[in-house]
């Protein structure tokens, strides 16, 4: 089993945070959508807002992945934010056209942003009126992805919440798995759990609407994502317990993941390791190949997903790396606390942020690895820091213990390139 | 409110960021909330930038609108100050900021900055990326611009490129070789590298080059009207426009011009033998409307191309799009949907798309090669090469960007002639790009920050179902290289629509072929 004590010198979660606001280097909530209608596949997200919003997301997404995505921006124009034209009758227009030409969509969500919050267009009751209007084939919901309320990750999170209240009831004894996952990922922890004799087991969100999840008091949930507050307190709202444990990050957050799911369900410690030992050794053999670069360097975390507190500590522990600054947007204490406990002491543990104060640390600190936006990555890397681009994090399969080599392959491949390259003359 | 999948241009906050980001000692505050600071991605990522873009973001979120957002944009305008100390700053509000009104001109003016602080009203809800360019290029200069006298030498200034444009860091390089080969200096380029000094010295040129129409020319208006300015027409992008422009330079300026055309390659490449394959070759064109005429002209008299189709999705430059399409017996696609786009290309059914990166995309979905020739685009358009598109230079590289995406003559000649080669074929692309072992139709997505899934195939949108394609004749269309296959299709149905005839047999399809030869 593994060593849970944090070592002689103890771990961060009662370390003082660094609290500072200024300018946030950070994604808005929208940016979730890229990832969120690809995994919902019977999904549209119809962000509600500025032209702004859809240059976001075709900028994050790396401009046009796809010829016709799953989402869209219902732009304001002038004449909706004069009164002159009733926003409520142009969304339904504009719903009632995007429904006709893909009628394949059986899910919609309406997604707030900064200018619809601003100006406080009611989309809780533009979804409930146009769920009247397309049921039973169209289900309408609504969350919003605004900056002024979420911060890049928080946007799935706000959507999975959004869903929370309108899942079925259930009496029965369940597992429910939460957060987004690539399909392969999934597929993995699934066949897992499997094994262990726990197949019970249902998932937030379910690839498609008919897939049934459902939640009750005998549901008990496990987070696969570090940023699911709100999510959180909407399945405890709705009576399902949740099952604390460090995120399914490398071989040994995998392991204590499921060891907390595991003994939740009484699986027998024989079959625990009958059904880990071979993966738990495949990653640890993929870690320590992939971590060589990483072994006695120094990392600096700009915050940006919520993933800065689980991964500093498997960069720590199971990398040989040591923190400098771990900053997250957000630190909840019962989703990051686990992952807190076994973070070795030492490093700032920041949240929110003053970028132009924060730059002036990494800078002063000159880390082996800096891991920050898309903004901030080629600046820094000009001034001669090596870094990693924090939202690559996001968009590639790094759970579980099949990943977990791949995990630390990401961290270590800019190290590895900056020693690979030879710009300067031969003496 | 419009439904819009993607989108050509930015709000307008984004083009004073590239006007911005152009510039050297100025700074940009933007009343924003959190999560606009995406824009800097744009530049740091999309362009390879090595700096932050010069702007601060106030970042408000929901718990600072009950409050002060005011004090909080004062705040962040004053630590920008102290931090980075610009010559000058630009402020003003993105869209969100515009709806709460805090009126970040008035702010700034009320803090007794000893810098000049220019402030910016771009209205976020009517106009787009390009305006705000334009617009705050303008404001910059009315803003700083000296009165005095004229340099001694005959000088000019270039106006119009920025940040995140195509290929502006090449073609001012080239046109300031030409214009130096011409016997004229250059007074300021702005906004490229400019600092708020040197936009003080404009008034000193003698007369503006107007590269970029899009994002300069309400300066250049306003440099005429207040200075006795006079900016060029013609924008220099292919050989006869060159000439037009250096013609347009010698009547400006009196002097004799003479430009060295010894590096000018295009003329002959185009009239070897080797490009006879390039005769009539159907093209689409999309993209901002100065680059979308330049290079309408270019591949009609220059390329020996038929153009088929074309369009902008800047309406500033409808006029002018509208004028080249009726020359050239066309109706003008002026529009920013991407869809309608898409749909216009399929009807047309083109050998090749020059658009932008998002005619790229329809490409690969269409099957059409696509060569870029217009913002926005993607970072692979950003090349670490000299890779101008104006001047001599530009010309020549303009004939190898139109090429690399056909299929080369003698291939194409080959490939008709044994059309089922199990290596060589068809469906394996052009043999010089290498790699396909099929048709690529799916979308490998350039921008390697992104995720890559692909949606389903599109219904072939030439086929209408009216006419019935008889077995033996459908075989054969399908013997006929793919990229001339839709031509084909649409021919021989256009005929068969014209004679009345329901079905097509092999006979119709020949007749046809005989109809439209060429």
């Amino acid at each position: 089993m593994n060593d849970l004590t944090p070592g002689a010198t103890g771990g961060c979660r009662t370390a003082p945070v660094l609290k500072q606001r200024g300018q946030r280097e950070v994604f808005c909530g929208l940016t979730g959508i890229i990832w969120l209608h690809r995994k919902m596949q019977d999904a549209f997200f119809l962000v509600v807002g500025s032209r702004t919003c859809a240059h976001l997301l075709q900028s994050a997404a790396g401009v046009m992945i796809f010829a016709e995505p799953r989402f869209g921006t219902a732009i304001l124009e002038e004449q909706d934010l004069a009164g002159m034209k009733d926003a409520h009758t142009e969304l339904d227009r504009e719903v009632a056209r995007l429904l006709a030409r893909r009628p394949d969509i059986r899910q919609l969500f309406l997604v707030g942003s900064c200018p619809s919050e601003v100006i406080k267009i009611d989309l809780a009751r533009a979804a409930e009126r146009l769920s009247q209007v397309h049921a039973p084939h169209v289900r309408v919901l609504n969350y919003s992805g605004s900056g002024i309320e979420t911060t890049f990750t928080e946007g799935e999170d706000a959507c999975l919440a959004s869903m929370v209240p309108v899942l079925k009831d259930t009496a029965a004894r369940e597992l429910l798995l939460v957060g987004a996952l690539p399909d392969v990922v999934e597929d993995q922890m699934l066949s897992l759990l499997g094994q262990m004799g726990i197949d019970n087991i249902r998932l937030l969100p379910a690839r498609r609407i008919d897939d049934t999840t459902a939640v009750g008091p005998n549901t008990v949930f496990a987070l696969t994502q570090p940023f699911l507050g709100e999510t959180h307190a909407a399945l405890e709202r709705r009576g399902a317990r949740h099952i604390a444990a460090p995120f399914p990050f490398g071989e040994e957050g995998t392991t204590l993941w499921l060891q907390a799911i595991a003994t939740k369900f009484g699986v027998s410690a024989d079959t625990f390791a009958s059904v880990t030992d071979a993966p738990r050794a495949r990653a640890r053999k993929a870690i320590l190949q992939a971590s060589e670069g990483l072994r006695g360097k120094s990392v600096f975390f700009f915050p940006d997903s919520q993933l800065e507190i689980p991964l500093a500590r498997f960069l720590t522990r199971e990398c040989g790396m040591t923190a400098i600054e771990v900053g997250s947007p957000y630190i909840h204490d019962a989703l990051h606390g686990p992952d807190l406990d076994l973070l070795p002491a030492g490093p700032q543990i920041s949240e929110g942020q003053d970028v132009d104060l924060q730059l002036d640390r990494a800078r002063a600190a000159r880390p082996d690895l800096t891991v920050c936006s898309l903004g901030l990555a080629n600046p820094l890397e000009a001034e001669g820091l090596t870094t990693k681009w924090a939202i690559e994090l996001v968009f590639t399969p790094v759970h579980f213990y099949e990943q977990a080599g791949d995990l630390a392959g990401l961290f270590s491949r800019p190290v590895r390139r900056k020693s690979l390259l030879k710009l300067e003359a031969a003496e | 409110m419009k439904l819009t999948v993607w989108t050509y241009e930015g709000p307008p906050h984004v083009g004073a960021m590239r006007v911005a980001t152009a510039m050297k000692g100025l700074h940009y505050v933007l009343h924003a909330p959190q999560g606009d600071t995406y824009a800097d991605l744009l530049f740091t990522m999309i362009e390879r930038r090595n700096h932050r873009p010069p702007v601060t973001y106030t970042t408000f979120q929901a718990r600072d609108l009950g409050s002060d957002t005011a004090t909080l944009f004062k705040t962040a305008c004053q630590d920008a100050v102290d931090r980075f100390n610009p010559q000058a700053i630009i402020v003003g509000a993105s869209c969100t900021a515009e709806l709460i009104q805090d009126d970040p001109a008035g702010l700034a003016e009320t803090m007794g900055l000893s810098i000049p602080v220019i402030p910016l009203e771009l209205p976020s809800y009517s106009r787009k990326e390009n305006f705000g360019a334009d617009e705050t290029f303008y404001q910059i200069v009315r803003a700083l611009a000296q009165p005095q006298d004229r340099t001694a030498r005959m000088t000019c200034n270039i106006l119009g490129p920025t940040a995140l444009g195509f290929r502006n860091r090449d073609d001012v390089e080239e046109i300031t070789g030409l214009l130096s080969d011409l016997g004229i200096d250059i007074n300021v380029v702005a906004p490229l590298n400019a600092t708020p000094s040197d936009i003080a010295c404009l008034p000193a040129a003698h007369f503006n080059v107007l590269l970029y129409p899009e994002t300069g020319e309400a300066a250049a208006r306003w440099l005429e009207k207040t200075y006795s300015q006079p900016f060029t027409k013609t924008v220099p992008i292919g050989v006869s426009a060159t000439r037009d422009f250096i013609a347009e330079v010698e009547a400006i300026t009196g002097l004799p011009c003479k430009p060295d055309e010894s590096r000018l390659r295009l003329p002959w490449w185009t009239s070897s033998v080797d490009s006879t394959y390039l005769t009539g070759k159907r093209v689409f064109l999309f993209g901002d409307g100065t680059h979308v005429c330049a290079m309408a002209r270019m591949a009609r008299d220059e390329m020996g191309f038929e153009v088929v189709g074309l369009g902008c999705y800047n309406r500033e430059q409808a006029r002018a799009v509208r004028g080249i399409a009726r020359e050239l017996g066309l109706e003008a696609l002026i529009t920013d949907d991407y869809l309608e786009v898409e749909e216009a290309i399929a009807a047309a059914s083109p050998e090749m798309i020059l658009g932008t990166q998002m005619e790229r995309h329809i490409g690969k979905r269409l099957g059409i090669p696509c060569a870029v020739i217009s913002a926005p685009v993607h970072v692979q358009d950003y090349p670490a090469r000299y890779s101008p598109i104006m001047g001599f230079e530009g010309a020549n590289v303009i004939f190898d960007t139109l090429i690399h995406p056909l299929v080369m003559g003698l291939e194409e000649h080959l490939l008709t002639m044994f059309r089922e080669d199990f290596e060589f074929n068809d469906a394996a692309g052009p043999s010089h790009h290498g790699g396909h072992a099929q048709m690529v139709v799916s979308d490998t997505s350039a921008g390697n920050f992104s995720v890559q899934m692909n949606e389903g195939p599109v219904p072939d949108p030439t086929s209408d179902g009216n006419v019935i394609w008889l077995s033996d004749a459908e075989r054969e269309l399908k013997k006929i290289p793919f990229f001339v296959r839709g031509k084909a299709r649409r021919n021989t149905e256009a005929f068969a629509a014209q004679k009345g005839i329901s079905q097509i047999s092999l006979d119709t399809l020949y007749e046809a072929k005989a109809h439209y030869a060429r």
